[in-house]
């Protein structure tokens, strides 16, 4: 049985943590009640995930590797979530950046979900059996959030001229970061995900009248934990009753 | 977030069944106390009728149990309050040293929820779920309204109260209602 290293499960599990926080932020302030709680619970879904991964990736951890975390503690999902620096996060480019618009967040939602599904496919079939555990039960979830941002873009990209220009701008913005979403994470020896990926989203774009873009610049480093300055702000937040009140319990 | 019991993979023993590994005394009584758990976000059901529950041994020298349990959904908030309750209700029963664990494979379905549970839900006015789509291409059967047997329904909202409910409208009666999704 093998094991899979903590600097793979980080990069899964902080595509995940991300993902969530960002969702979360629409509590109580989406378009649409139904959407209000329809993006908490996949927040939900992807919190969940990301604690069974940054366990997993904890249990192999020890204190030192994490220059925040108290020596004298065993490192637990907690530590890896609430006491690393921004430089340590390993999650991709694309699910940190900032949802300033509605459309922004269905197209983050449909990229990621579009790559999860076919992620937790390949990973449900490995040979780590803890972490295929994780992800066949997470790949189901995934198909719904999938299913959830499918319908958001086929109405947008097929709605008004406004929702259009706007979910064919997120489109726009967001392509180049899914190069780097899509390619295997350092030292998985998966193979690169884009072909499957597009042959997902490709479709879903056509029917919802939205132009996949080509070409253009692909930034990178989010695996390297090389991150813009929207996962400091991010962080700030998610982190700042942990650092203030160390070791407090509800 | 709280750490709860570290989740272990691995093939569970049996996917809807409970096993009692002592025969008997010990062996029933903690299965009963632990069967009748209530779920409690949907509390007409027993984590038991829900498919949650996967086994519960006892080691009859020594009366530990050890119950294994499996989410609905991976971030199911509620699996910590069942963990407690769990311990409650064997406390309960006389039986102190419990280990409850959580086991991930197979992934829950809502297949997984008795005949018994699916009336419950009925009952209380929750459609309960269609067989979860096993094809690439789920056809989706209509949902009848729990107050008017109506057919014509259309869903207000493909995510609900909780992570397993969907929100449903009655086109004749007007009423919303729940629908269990299959899952």
């Amino acid at each position: 049985m093998t094991t899979t290293p903590p600097d793979q499960l980080l990069c899964w599990a902080d595509d995940a943590l991300i993902t969530a926080q960002w969702l979360a932020a629409w509590c109580a302030r989406a378009p649409e009640l139904e959407e209000d709680v329809a993006l908490t619970n996949i927040a939900l879904d992807q919190l969940g995930v990301a604690r069974l991964l940054l366990s997993y990736a904890a249990e192999q951890l020890t204190p030192d590797a994490v220059p925040a975390a108290p020596a004298d503690q065993p490192v637990t999902e907690d530590t890896l979530a609430f006491l690393r620096s921004d430089q340590e996060f390993r999650n991709c480019l694309l699910v940190e950046l900032p949802d300033d618009d509605y459309a922004v967040t269905i197209g983050k939602l449909l990229f990621l979900a579009a790559y999860q599904v076919r992620l937790y496919a390949v990973l449900s079939a490995g040979t780590d059996q803890r972490l295929a555990a994780i992800a066949g039960k997470a790949a189901k979830e995934s198909a719904y959030h999938l299913d959830h941002a499918r319908l958001w873009t086929l109405r947008l990209g097929d709605g008004t001229e406004e929702s259009h220009r706007r979910m064919q701008h997120a489109v726009d913005e967001l392509w180049p970061y899914t190069y780097e979403l899509v390619a295997p994470v350092p030292g998985s020896g998966l193979a690169d995900l884009r072909s499957d990926w597009l042959a997902t989203v490709g479709p879903i774009l056509a029917e919802a009248t939205l132009a996949a873009p080509g070409g253009g610049w692909r930034p990178g480093g989010g695996r390297l934990g090389r991150h813009t300055e929207h996962l400091s702000y991010l962080l700030a937040e998610m982190q700042v009753v942990h650092r203030a009140h160390p070791g407090a319990r509800w | 977030m709280v750490t709860g019991s570290p989740a272990t993979a691995g093939g569970a023993s049996s996917a809807t069944g409970v096993d009692s590994s002592a025969a008997g005394g010990a062996g029933s009584a903690a299965r009963a106390a632990v069967e009748a758990v209530v779920d409690p976000e949907i509390r007409v059901l027993t984590i038991a009728e829900l498919g949650i529950l996967r086994a519960v041994e006892v080691t009859e020298a020594t009366g530990a149990v050890r119950v294994t349990i499996t989410p609905t959904y991976s971030g199911c908030p509620a699996m910590e309050l069942i963990r407690a309750e769990i311990r409650a209700a064997l406390h309960r029963s006389g039986f102190t040293d419990v280990a409850v664990v959580t086991e991930l494979a197979p992934a829950w379905s809502t297949d997984w929820i008795t005949e018994a549970g699916r009336h419950k839900l009925a009952a209380v006015g929750i459609v309960p779920p269609a067989p979860a789509a096993t094809g690439p291409v789920p056809v989706p059967l209509a949902v009848r309204c729990p107050a008017c047997g109506s057919p014509r329904t259309e869903q207000l909202s493909r995510f609900g109260a909780t992570a397993c409910k969907a929100l449903w409208r009655c086109q004749d009666c007007t009423e919303p209602f729940e629908q269990m999704k299959a899952f």
